[in-house]
C-alpha cells in the first residue's frame, strides 16, 4: 500500500509499475520466508542473482530492444549458440578462453547487428526477422554438433567455479558481477547518454523522433546489436553456469526474458520502462523458481502451473495497483 | 490481391525445386478409392498449421498474438483421448475438448480485453500453465486410443479426399463468409487499428477481442484433435511444440500485419502452404536434418525480404542502374544473412 500513498504525495506516474513490481517481489519474498523454514536469508537472494545472471545479462539486451517498440526473438539461440561455439573451440581446436570469448561476443554482435540492418533497411516487422535469426541460430548449433559438448578447459573452469566471498558466509559467483556491471553500464547508457534518449524517443513515436533529426535508423540497429552483443555475453555466462555447450540449451529463453521485462513494467509498444524494472522482473522470476524447490515435492507440470498461476497473479496485482493510481 | 503475388510465386517456385528432384512430384493418383501424392500430403500434413493460422489471423488482425495456441493444440487432443481411452463416445469427447479450448480462449480474451494484460504475456501464461495442463491431463504418459472413428479426423477420407482437408476447407469456408460478406471483419479490422476509437464509435472492442481468441483456441483445439487422430495418440509434451511460431510467421508471410488492422485469409493459407511445402522439400531433396533450420532460415529471409516494398524499391533502382537483375537480388540476400 506503500505505493499508493507514493503515488499520491507527487511521485511522479512513470515510476509507479517499477515500485509496484519492487513492493510485490518484497511480499513474495516474505510470503516465501514465513512459509518456509530457512528461506529468508540474504543466500536465497544472492542465489536467485547466481542462477539467474545469464537471464539478468540477456533481459537488459531485451529492454533496449523493447523501449524502441521492437522485439529480438533471438536471444535465446544466440544464447545456445555461444555456448556451442565456445565449447566446441575449447574442446576441438583447444583455443584459449582469452581467444574464445571475444570472438563469441563478435558473433553475437554481428548476428544482431544484421537483424538491426534488415528491420531498419527493409522495413520487415522485427518479430519475423528475429524469429528467422532464432531458427538461423538454433540451425547453427545443430551443425556444429547435436550431442553435448562439455568444457574442460582448466582456466575457464578455474574461473566458472570460483567463489567471491562477502561477510557473513555469504557468497556470490563471479558472473554475478559481470551481470551487475553490465546493469549498471546500460542504466547508465539508457538514462544519461544521447544514445538512451534517442532510444526512448524512438520507441515514444518513430515519426516524431525522425522529425526531430535524431538518428533513428541507427538507433534501431544499435539496440539489436546490443542485444545480440548481450544474448552472447550471456551465453558465455550460462557456458560458466553449465560448463558445456549443447544446442537445447536456453529453449524459450527469449520468453523469459520478455516477460521479465514486462514484468519490470516495460510497454511492448516501446517509449516506458526502467532498467531497474527488468532486473526486478529476473528477480521475480528466480524467487518463483526458488519458491518451488522449496515446495520441493511438485512433479514437472504442476511446476508449469504454478508457474503459468504465480505470473498471472503477479501481472493481475500489478495491473490493479497500477490501473487504481492512475485515477 | 496484388499482395498476394509475392507468397504466391515462393510457393510455385518451392513446388518448382521439388519437380526438380522428384520428377513424379506432381502426380496424383486414386488408390483403393483414396487419393495419394505428394501435392495431397502437403494439404494433409499442413492441415493442422492451416488451422491454427486462420485462427492466429484473426487475432493479429485485431493488434494481438496468440503465444498459448500450441498448449492448446496438446490439451485439446490429451483431453480427446483420455475420454476415449475411458470409453466415452468419440462424439463426447471431441465436445468436450472443443468445449475447453473454447473456455481457455475466452480466458486468454478475458485476460487481454477485460483485464488489459499485453496480449503476448496475457497468453505466455497459458502457453506455460496449458503445457503443465495437458501433461497433468495425460498424468505424464503418452496415451494411445484405438477408435476408428476418431482416426477418422485426422487420418481418414471421405469421397476419396482426406478428412483434415475437408475440415479445413469448411472452417475457411465460414470464415470466409463470416469475416468476408458479414461486417464482422470490418468490426475485428477497425478494432485492430484503434480500439478505443471503435468502441467511441459504437463497436464493443471487448466482446470481439474476447471472440476472435476463443476462435483461435477452437481451430488450434481442432488442430490438436487432427494430430493426436494421425498418431492414435496424446503426447502433451510435445504436441504442437512451437506451433504458434510456425503459425505467426504464416500469418505474416500471407502479408497480414503484426500491428493489427488488415488481414487477409488467402495470404495465411498460401503462408502456412509455403511452410508446409518447405518442410516437404526438406525431405524430399535430402537437406541433412542438422541443417533444416539453417535452411528454413534462408528461405523465411528470402520470402519476407522479396515482400518488403524498400527491398524491392531498393533492388530495383540497382537494375536501373549498372547492375543486372538477378546478381543484385542474390547479392542482397547474401548480405542478409
Amino acid at each position: 500500500m506503500t505505493t499508493l500513498t507514493a503515488g499520491r504525495v507527487g511521485l511522479p506516474a512513470k515510476y509507479l509499475p517499477v515500485l509496484v513490481t519492487g513492493c510485490l517481489l518484497a511480499a513474495m519474498f516474505v510470503a516465501g520466508g514465513i512459509r518456509y523454514e530457512g528461506f529468508a536469508s540474504g543466500q536465497v537472494i544472492l542465489n536467485v542473482f547466481i542462477d539467474n545472471a545469464f537471464l539478468l545479462v540477456v533481459a537488459v539486451g531485451m529492454t533496449f530492444v523493447i523501449l524502441t517498440g521492437g522485439i529480438d526473438l533471438s536471444v535465446g539461440s544466440v544464447v545456445a549458440l555461444s555456448t556451442m561455439i565456445s565449447a566446441s573451440l575449447m574442446a576441438g581446436p583447444g583455443w584459449p578462453p582469452y581467444l574464445v570469448v571475444p570472438l563469441v561476443l563478435v558473433i553475437g554482435s554481428g548476428l544482431g547487428l544484421v537483424m538491426g540492418y534488415i528491420v531498419h533497411a527493409f522495413d520487415i516487422q522485427p518479430f519475423i526477422v528475429t524469429l528467422a535469426g532464432m531458427f538461423l541460430a538454433r540451425g547453427l548449433c545443430y551443425t556444429i554438433g547435436t550431442d553435448s559438448i562439455p568444457i574442460e578447459d582448466p582456466a575457464f573452469t578455474a574461473f566458472a567455479q570460483s567463489r567471491i566471498d562477502l561477510f557473513a558466509d555469504m557468497w556470490i559467483s563471479p558472473s554475478v558481477i559481470v551481470a551487475l556491471v553490465v546493469v549498471g553500464v546500460a542504466a547508465y547508457v539508457l538514462h544519461y547518454t544521447r544514445f538512451g534518449r534517442a532510444v526512448y524517443a524512438t520507441g515514444g513515436s518513430e515519426q516524431s523522433a525522425l522529425l526531430m533529426g535524431l538518428p533513428v535508423g541507427r538507433t534501431k540497429i544499435t539496440v539489436y546489436t546490443v542485444s545480440g552483443f548481450c544474448s552472447a555475453l550471456g551465453g558465455v555466462l550460462l557456458s560458466f553456469y553449465m560448463l558445456s555447450g549443447y544446442g537445447l540449451h536456453a529453449v524459450g529463453m527469449e520468453l523469459d526474458a520478455i516477460a521479465a521485462v514486462v514484468i519490470g513494467g516495460t510497454l511492448l509498444t516501446g517509449g516506458s520502462g526502467f532498467l531497474l524494472g527488468t532486473v526486478l522482473g529476473v528477480l521475480v522470476l528466480g524467487l518463483i523458481q526458488t519458491i518451488i524447490s522449496f515446495e520441493g515435492t511438485l512433479s514437472s507440470w504442476w511446476t508449469k502451473i504454478f508457474i503459468g498461476m504465480l505470473l498471472f497473479v503477479f501481472i493481475l496485482l500489478q495491473r490493479l495497483f497500477s490501473a487504481r493510481s492512475r485515477r | 490481391m496484388r499482395r498476394l503475388v509475392w507468397p504466391a510465386v515462393v510457393l510455385v517456385l518451392l513446388l518448382a525445386l521439388n519437380l526438380f528432384f522428384t520428377p513424379s512430384f506432381f502426380s496424383i493418383e486414386v488408390k483403393d478409392g483414396h487419393l495419394y501424392g505428394s501435392l495431397i500430403d502437403i494439404l494433409r500434413f499442413g492441415a493442422p498449421l492451416i488451422l491454427v493460422s486462420l485462427g492466429m489471423t484473426l487475432v493479429i488482425a485485431t493488434g494481438g498474438i496468440d503465444l498459448s495456441v500450441g498448449s492448446v493444440v496438446a490439451i485439446s487432443g490429451a483431453l480427446a483421448c483420455l475420454q476415449i481411452s475411458q470409453d466415452a463416445s468419440v462424439f463426447t469427447a471431441v465436445t468436450l475438448a472443443l468445449g475447453l479450448c473454447l473456455v481457455l480462449g475466452a480466458w486468454n480474451g478475458f485476460l487481454v480485453a477485460g483485464i488489459g494484460i499485453q496480449p503476448i504475456i496475457a497468453t505466455l501464461i497459458l502457453m506455460v500453465a496449458g503445457r503443465g495442463l495437458a501433461q497433468l491431463i495425460t498424468d505424464g504418459q503418452i496415451i494411445t486410443v484405438n477408435s476408428p472413428a476418431y482416426k477418422v479426423i485426422g487420418g481418414g477420407y471421405w469421397l476419396t479426399v482426406p478428412f483434415g482437408i475437408l475440415i479445413v476447407l469448411g472452417v475457411l469456408a465460414i470464415t470466409a463468409f463470416l469475416t468476408r460478406r458479414l461486417a464482422l471483419g470490418l468490426l475485428i479490422e477497425s478494432v485492430g487499428s484503434n480500439a478505443e476509437a471503435s468502441r467511441l464509435a459504437g463497436i464493443r472492442a471487448r466482446g470481439i477481442i474476447i471472440m476472435v481468441y476463443a476462435f483461435a483456441a477452437l481451430c488450434a483445439g481442432v488442430a490438436g484433435l487432427m494430430i493426436s487422430s494421425n498418431v492414435s495418440s496424446a503426447d502433451g509434451n510435445n504436441a504442437g511444440l512451437w506451433i504458434e511460431l510456425d503459425a505467426i510467421l504464416a500469418v505474416v508471410i500471407g502479408g497480414t500485419s503484426l500491428a493489427g488492422g488488415r488481414f487477409s485469409l488467402g495470404g495465411t493459407v498460401l503462408g502456412a502452404l509455403i511452410i508446409q511445402t518447405l518442410t516437404t522439400t526438406i525431405y524430399s531433396i535430402g537437406v541433412p536434418p542438422e541443417t533444416t533450420l539453417l535452411f528454413k532460415a534462408l528461405v523465411v529471409t528470402a520470402v519476407c525480404l522479396v515482400q518488403s516494398p524498400s527491398f524491392r524499391a531498393k533492388v530495383l533502382r540497382g537494375r536501373g542502374r549498372t547492375a543486372p537483375p538477378g546478381p543484385a537480388a542474390e547479392k542482397k540476400v547474401r548480405v542478409s544473412l
